[in-house]
């Protein structure tokens, strides 16, 4: 039950992700660098975690999700291995065509960071089994480009499908979303991406422990 | 071919360097001979008043800056103080507000990236940032603009660098219309015997360009930020910077990374007046010689001039004297960050500084005498004249308590700054225990299991404008009991004096007056002064900004959990005020927002009262006998109590009746030293027995309970209104 977390220059809350897994899972991440090609065989869950890869120049994640590292994660993700992006992570997991879907400028054209509310919908994930369906937790946001938006005809398979995996509840939508979705997963449902921060909601100097969940689920489920 | 590079000196193109003609004949005394293009542009950079303190020096010499935790005092890229178990904490406060003024966004932006660079320069990682900004009236037509632009560059910068921005302060005032200030705050951790500083050791050693390339932008920033602003502001716009915070978190891991290698010898981050401050520094204060070679500067922009490239104020770059024999393994990590690496130069044993291009020697000056010999001012000041003493009961009442609260808490500056800071990132790090809307940011220290820091700015300047001597000393008391409101002990501040044009000698006389003031308080509350920055001449068409001496501290809670809030009042507990009854209203935010009168004096800091009262204050809270607190400041108790009641969705039931006074007095007088606490109802009793035997005033105010602020039969409004009223101004002013 090995975790990987991805460093790209520009990425920021890498050590609040390698802080999280290693409280949570009880041993550290390794870390995997933009240039690497391959990525070590007992590495059962890979996070990409926020930021501005690369600035977010050109468009946010655009680079990042071209560069060599994303062709290893990809294949990974092929061989069924779990792949969670957060924040720019989930940005960089919708560039690199890993996850349906693009990440819009927010409604407000603003850097946006507050406590948000999200519901559960999918609680049969590998990444939210330890939540209940429909159970409201709380979650911090911190991101410019948070605004998700899918094809009318993408969206109503992914719902039949179980992907859309969190919504903004209880009016807390922050960036205009379309249907509140604040993370998806993909069909095979081992690639997850969101934008609010579940690492930053884990303890109580956080305030809270709501976002120990995900962590929990992504990494008992690797002990089963 | 050559890029020309020499022009006659004539009187006039001395004048536009900023230079007087007397400061010209020191140079010409200096170096015996007419000074060349180049070495113009060197003087200028090093003689101005944001470089040399010309002004301000004789007097900042005079603050107190020493104590048992000072690692590292003024004088450096940023101050260092001791917190315990080998870490240190490194903090500075700086201004960028010309730069801000013209071109708002990458003004503020590099306001944060420079002040950034000053923590991560000398070895810390930022930690926390903080930023007091100042604009003009609401309904001016360019506040709106330079709101939304600087917020968005300090968020731009701040949040893509990644830092948790934990506090600060917003106001308007119409005296800052023509110039708005942008203080911004960074305090970084590192180990004792991991800290960099500029000196430069050894001869013949590598001097070393690191970061993004040199380009054209901000010549002449420092001496643009040294005049005051006349009608042509617009040509101005190219001396503003431009930020690119990708290259700068490069920068910081690339920088921390070389640290640990033992590569770097002495490291300055190029600031304002970029290659020449930054060379000229680590050779004066090592004692060293530097030459040179312009020709081997990263640049970005092609045929830049010696000129150019001496006094270019591009961004994230860094200069550092590199031990030779790791010089690959520098090399390699900036390669692999990306970043630019260059050996520009080397220390020598001459004293000179040495600027060659394309082969021929553009400069060659005294490098000692570059710094030492900047000219110092003792320039005229007069003494402020009291105002005469404005009482209570010489003030309208309100003919109604409830509308003037109401009105207060959703004034333009006592109104919520919630839309300001939610595009701050303010939780990145993972460490923030209290973010901005409280009494100080407080961050916990990651490596340690119970020890956090706290961080507050605060300056009053309609106080500094009545009276410079007690608004200096106030804006550091405020700061102070702020950081003590959480429970932590003060440790040290950075000030960042913020004035008009020193020339005349009633601003002369503020600055005079604010910095005795300063030192004063500082010497009182064991508050040294570790690092600042002045700002002078913020001044338009001869108007100058209110007197903003900026004061942000840092203070050391050993352990957070027995951290106080403001919003963490508890139904039935007994609120109690720590300090004397209020009555103060001169200069009051009761009198200037619902009277419309600026009149009177500052309150007087009672500087033994403000020290014993806090201290009173920090052991009940690190006794566990507070369940919330905050400190009593503008608008003085009324304020305070609303404040506290909406941070603690909680309703409170108040009785003055153990005051003395008229009611307005006692609720929007702003006499200093007070807080309120909420006490748990079963310690209340302990507590102000303890108060009688530290001999500290205190008064029981009441109770916490149901949804109403009720205050005897004057005040009786829903904590839902008053936080309608309170959150409601920002949002509706910028949409």
């Amino acid at each position: 039950m090995k975790s990987a977390v991805v460093q790209l220059p520009g990425l920021n809350r890498d050590r609040d992700m390698i802080a999280a897994l290693t409280k949570i899972s009880g041993q550290a991440p390794v870390t995997i660098w933009q240039t690497e090609t391959e990525i070590p065989d007992d590495i059962d869950l890979i996070v990409i975690p926020g930021g501005f890869s690369y600035g977010d120049y050109l468009r946010c994640g655009a680079i990042a999700a071209r560069m060599p590292v994303m062709q290893a994660i990809k294949q990974k993700a092929e061989q069924g291995v779990k792949v969670m992006g957060v924040c720019n992570g989930f940005q960089i997991l919708v560039e690199a065509g890993m996850l349906p879907g693009a990440l819009m400028r927010n409604t407000s054209l603003k850097f946006v960071c507050k406590d948000v509310k999200l519901e559960v919908v999918n609680a049969e994930t590998d990444f939210t089994r330890a939540y209940g369906k429909g159970q409201i937790i709380r979650c911090p946001v911190a991101h410019h480009d948070g605004n998700y938006f899918v094809d009318a005809d993408t969206l109503a398979s992914m719902e039949d499908k179980g992907q859309v995996v969190f919504r903004y509840a209880e009016g807390t939508n922050p960036n205009g979303s379309l249907s509140d979705i604040a993370g998806v997963i993909n069909a095979r449902g081992n690639v997850l991406g969101m934008m609010p921060h579940p690492e930053n909601l884990i303890e109580a100097a956080h305030g809270g422990s709501d976002g120990r969940g995900l962590f929990a689920s992504a990494l008992d489920v690797i002990a089963a | 071919m050559t890029i020309p590079n020499s022009f006659p000196i004539t009187p006039e193109l001395v004048a536009s360097h900023g230079l007087k003609p007397d400061e010209y004949q020191r140079i010409l005394d200096l170096i015996g001979r007419e000074p060349t293009y180049t070495e113009l542009g060197i003087f200028s950079a090093m003689w101005n008043e944001h470089c040399s303190y010309k002004s301000s020096k004789r007097w900042l010499r005079t603050l107190p800056t020493k104590g048992p935790r000072v690692i590292q005092g003024p004088g450096e890229n940023a101050g260092v103080v001791d917190i315990d178990d080998g870490d240190v904490v490194v903090f500075k406060m700086e201004s960028h507000n010309h730069p801000s003024y013209i071109e708002p966004y990458q003004g503020a932006a590099t306001g944060v990236g420079g002040i950034l660079r000053d923590v991560f320069t000398m070895g810390a990682r930022p930690i926390a940032a903080i930023n007091a900004l100042r604009f003009g009236a609401p309904d001016h037509a360019k506040t709106k603009h330079l709101v939304s632009g600087v917020v968005a560059g300090v968020g731009g910068y701040g949040n893509s660098f990644g830092v948790p921005t934990v506090g600060g302060e917003v106001e308007f005032d119409e005296r800052y219309n023509g110039n708005i200030l942008v203080n911004a705050f960074a305090a970084g951790l590192a180990k004792s015997d991991g800290i960099f500083l500029s000196e430069a050791k050894g001869v013949g050693l590598p001097v070393v360009y690191l970061g993004a390339k040199t380009g054209r932008d901000g010549v002449g920033g420092a001496t643009m930020a040294s005049a005051e602003f006349d009608a042509d502001i617009e040509e101005k716009r190219p001396t503003v910077q431009v930020g690119d915070p990708f290259t700068e978190k490069c920068l910081l891991e690339a920088c921390l990374e070389l640290m640990k290698t033992g590569a770097v010898i002495a490291i300055q981050d190029m600031g304002a007046a970029g290659l020449t401050c930054s060379a000229v520094e680590m050779g004066a204060k090592g004692g060293l010689g530097i030459e040179l070679q312009l020709d081997q500067v990263p640049v970005r922009e092609e045929r830049m001039t010696a000129y150019e490239m001496m006094l270019s104020e591009s961004q994230e770059r860094m200069l550092m004297v590199l031990e030779p024999s790791k010089e690959e393994v520098a090399k390699a990590i900036f390669v692999k960050w990306g970043l630019d690496f260059a050996i520009v130069g080397k220390t020598t044993d001459d004293l000179r500084f040495r600027v060659i291009h394309q082969g021929e020697e553009v400069a060659n000056l005294p490098i000692k005498e570059l710094g030492d010999e900047a000219p110092e001012y003792d320039r005229p000041w007069i003494q402020h004249n009291p105002r005469p003493d404005l009482a209570a009961a010489d003030v309208a009442a309100p003919t109604d308590y409830n509308d003037a609260i109401l009105k207060l808490v959703g004034s333009a500056n006592q109104s919520s700054r919630r839309w300001v800071w939610e595009q701050y990132d303010t939780l990145i790090q993972g460490n923030s225990l209290q973010r901005p809307g409280g009494d100080a940011g407080v961050v916990r220290i990651e490596t340690h299991p119970t020890k956090a820091l706290a961080f507050s700015s605060d300056v009053t300047p309609r106080y500094v404008e009545a009276d410079p001597y007690e608004g200096g000393k106030q804006a550091v008391a405020e700061c102070w009991r702020n950081i003590v409101a959480t429970g932590a002990e003060p440790l040290a501040a950075t000030d960042n004096l913020n004035f008009g044009n020193p020339e005349k000698p009633e601003i002369m006389g503020q600055l005079v007056g604010t910095i005795k003031g300063i030192g004063e308080a500082c010497l009182a509350l064991d508050f040294p002064i570790v690092s600042g920055n002045v700002s002078l001449y913020n001044e338009t068409n001869g108007v100058a900004i209110l007197p903003t001496p900026t004061i942000a501290g840092v203070g050391l809670l050993p352990d957070w959990q027995k951290m106080a809030r403001i919003g963490s009042a508890g139904d039935g507990d007994v609120l109690i005020m720590i300090g004397t009854d209020g009555s103060h209203l001169g200069s009051s935010i009761y009198l200037r927002d619902i009277l419309g009168s600026t009149e009177g004096p500052a309150p007087t800091v009672d500087l033994s009262a403000e020290r014993r009262n806090g201290d009173f204050v920090r052991s009940a809270i690190r006794n566990g006998h507070v369940s919330a607190c905050h400190d009593i400041s503008s608008g003085g108790l009324g304020l305070a109590l609303v404040e506290m009641a909406m941070a603690s969705e909680k309703g409170m039931t108040v009785s003055l009746s153990e005051q003395r006074g008229p009611a307005h007095g006692l609720l929007f007088g702003e006499d200093q030293a007070r807080y309120v606490i909420a006490v748990p109802a079963d310690i209340a009793n302990f507590l102000q027995a303890n108060a009688e035997g530290a001999a500290v005033p205190f008064r029981r105010l009441g109770k916490v309970a149901g949804e109403r602020v009720v205050i005897d039969d004057i005040v009786d409004i829903t904590v839902e209104d008053l936080t309608i009223a309170h959150e409601s101004w920002f949002p509706s002013f910028m949409a």
